[in-house]
């Protein structure tokens, strides 16, 4: 089942202690993911580690899905990274800065997988 | 042969702890003792880029000497109408003055991570001002510490124990059982789970709820409704009282401010309460900068242009952010060759951005292969400045600290690449 999400992006310790390795499997699994709150898990349908597909007006994504207790239901974060700036808005609001948080979008389940790095920068050239 | 070196500086992110003991064993660094994750991650080391590389009509990046590397970037910068030169976070100030030269030389635009970090906290600066201090006279002083929009368990992780938290300071002998932690956030982070307060937000609503922390700090207690965005009054009410009777407040942001909408007017609302809680108690503000010489940038290129960030296209410097800041001019394509130094937009900024950006000749200058390098066109692997070779960097707080050497390489540094590529693109009458 589909879910309406608010999306943020941000730093994780995961991702910061892997942001000079980015072509290690560690730099993916820290950065090609989604965190939801246990009521978005729930009306998705999933577990963690799933597949979803993110979209938003500006794009989507394929990540695994994971739990944090912490997000309110509706609120979903993805670590910065190149994933994360498939959904996020490049509209500068004349300050230079791209909504990298409070991107409107949605999460469905997906058979497809996330793609690696080399996979995802590939597809801009 | 085996050594330990003492007090050596992290350059990872904008706290620069400068406490570690570094073990070297055979010109390779083998223990860390201090740092936190991020800082030991690149201390001990990443599979680094070998050799220079350009890419062939094939489309693989080949590996060659560094002289055809600089002569093949020096011929797409001397050519380009509209070069971009971006990054500089994560290099030092040396490199970013002779960045900020380049761009001189060729009538560049220079910009910096920043512009997809704190450049909204720099425009809310040159606004309202600064009303700051020194992460020591926060360590020795202050009693209330705020996190609003920042998560430094994982972004700082240092940065509680060492400045804004646990340890004793020269008027705190009791640590963190003389201080109150609060944190503001839209959602419950490691940060808020340690902190003593905590008050969830609804996403977007920062300046709303800033403004009613305002009102009521101003004694408009009638203008704030029973709710804001999620937080009662009750609890607003709560907090602008710890805020007025503590004795030395500290406020601390980071991009759940900058990066929400409302962007640098957050920061301005943020830096207008400072300023209002200054007439009844003391209270600081400090963005937390997160590549560990993102503030540098700001520095060099304020003291050689005037300004934080630079159009140099006009044989005058400018500056308009949201008009000649990174993203706004590949958003609308008017890049035509780009030099990265020292940062992965390929990695951090949106897709229609990295769309064009590797549409278009593009060199980069970095130790490390990251999303960049696979859209590369000229690749110049450099040393790791604090670790391979010396340079000086700006904390967060604006404190400079020259980082040394701790092992021997054979990478040449940002500086000496950027130095041959000044002279080669150096027309007569060119000051280098």
């Amino acid at each position: 089942m589909k879910c309406d999400v608010n999306i943020i992006t941000g730093r994780t310790i995961d991702q910061g202690a892997n942001i000079d390795s980015k072509l290690s499997s560690d730099y993916f699994n820290a950065c090609a993911r989604c965190e939801i709150g246990v009521e978005d898990l729930k009306t998705l349908g999933l577990s963690e580690g799933s597949h979803v597909k993110v979209s938003t007006r500006f794009g989507s994504v394929v990540v695994s899905l994971a739990l944090c207790d912490g997000n309110p239901e509706g609120v979903a974060f993805i670590p910065l990274g190149p994933w994360a700036n498939t959904v996020v808005n490049p509209d500068t609001h004349g300050c230079g800065m791209p909504g990298f948080k409070g991107i409107l979008g949605s999460l469905e389940p997906t058979d497809e997988k996330p793609l690696d790095l080399k996979a995802l920068m590939s597809l801009y050239r | 042969m085996c050594m330990e070196i003492t007090d050596a500086i992290c350059s990872f992110c904008g706290s620069l702890c400068d406490d570690l003991t570094v073990k070297v064993e055979d010109n390779k660094i083998v223990d860390v003792k201090r740092a936190c994750r991020l800082g030991a991650s690149k201390m001990l080391g990443h599979e680094r880029i070998n050799s220079p590389m350009i890419r062939n009509e094939n489309g693989i990046l080949e590996e060659v000497s560094f002289d055809s590397a600089i002569d093949k970037a020096s011929q797409i910068l001397l050519h380009a109408k509209r070069p971009l030169l971006y990054g500089w976070a994560s290099t030092s100030c040396e490199a970013q003055s002779k960045g900020v030269l380049l761009g001189e030389i060729l009538g560049a635009v220079v910009d910096s991570t920043a512009s997809v970090c704190h450049g909204p906290t720099t425009l809310g600066v040159q606004e309202k001002g600064l009303p700051t201090a020194s992460l020591g006279q926060i360590k020795n002083r202050a009693d209330l510490i705020i996190f609003w929009g920042c998560n430094p368990v994982h972004a700082h992780p240092r940065h509680m124990s060492r400045y804004s938290g646990y340890l004793p300071g020269f008027f705190l002998d009791r640590g963190r059982q003389n201080r109150k932690f609060v944190t503001v956030d839209v959602r419950m982070t490691e940060t808020a789970a340690i902190s003593d307060e905590f008050l969830q937000i609804e996403q977007g609503s920062d300046y709303v709820v800033l403004s009613a922390l305002r009102a009521l700090v101003n004694g408009k207690d009638d203008l704030v409704p029973d709710v804001v965005c999620g937080v009662s009054k009750e609890d607003l009410v709560r907090l602008s009282g710890m805020m007025r009777s503590c004795r030395f407040g500290a406020f601390f942001f980071g991009m759940g401010l900058t990066q929400s909408k409302g962007r640098y007017k957050n920061i301005d609302c943020a830096l207008s309460l400072t300023n209002d809680l200054n007439t009844q108690t003391k209270f600081v503000i400090t963005p937390l900068r997160g590549h560990y010489n993102v503030t540098g940038f700001g520095q060099v290129c304020s003291w050689q242009t005037g300004f934080p960030a630079v159009d140099l296209s006009r044989g005058a410097p400018y500056y308009n952010p949201g008009e000649m800041s990174a993203n706004d001019l590949l958003m609308r394509d008017e890049v035509d060759a780009s030099l990265i130094v020292a940062s992965d937009p390929a990695a951090h900024f949106p897709n229609a951005s990295v769309r064009n950006l590797a549409k278009m000749p593009l060199i980069q200058i970095d130790p490390y292969a990251n999303a960049t390098t696979e859209i590369a066109d000229v690749v110049i692997p450099t040393a790791i400045v604090g670790v391979e070779t010396e340079g000086t960097a700006y904390r967060m707080d604006g404190l400079s600290l020259r980082l040394r050497k701790l092992v021997d390489s054979d990478y040449p540094s940002d500086e000496e690449i950027l130095d041959k590529i000044i002279k080669k693109v150096s027309r007569k009458g060119d000051v280098c």
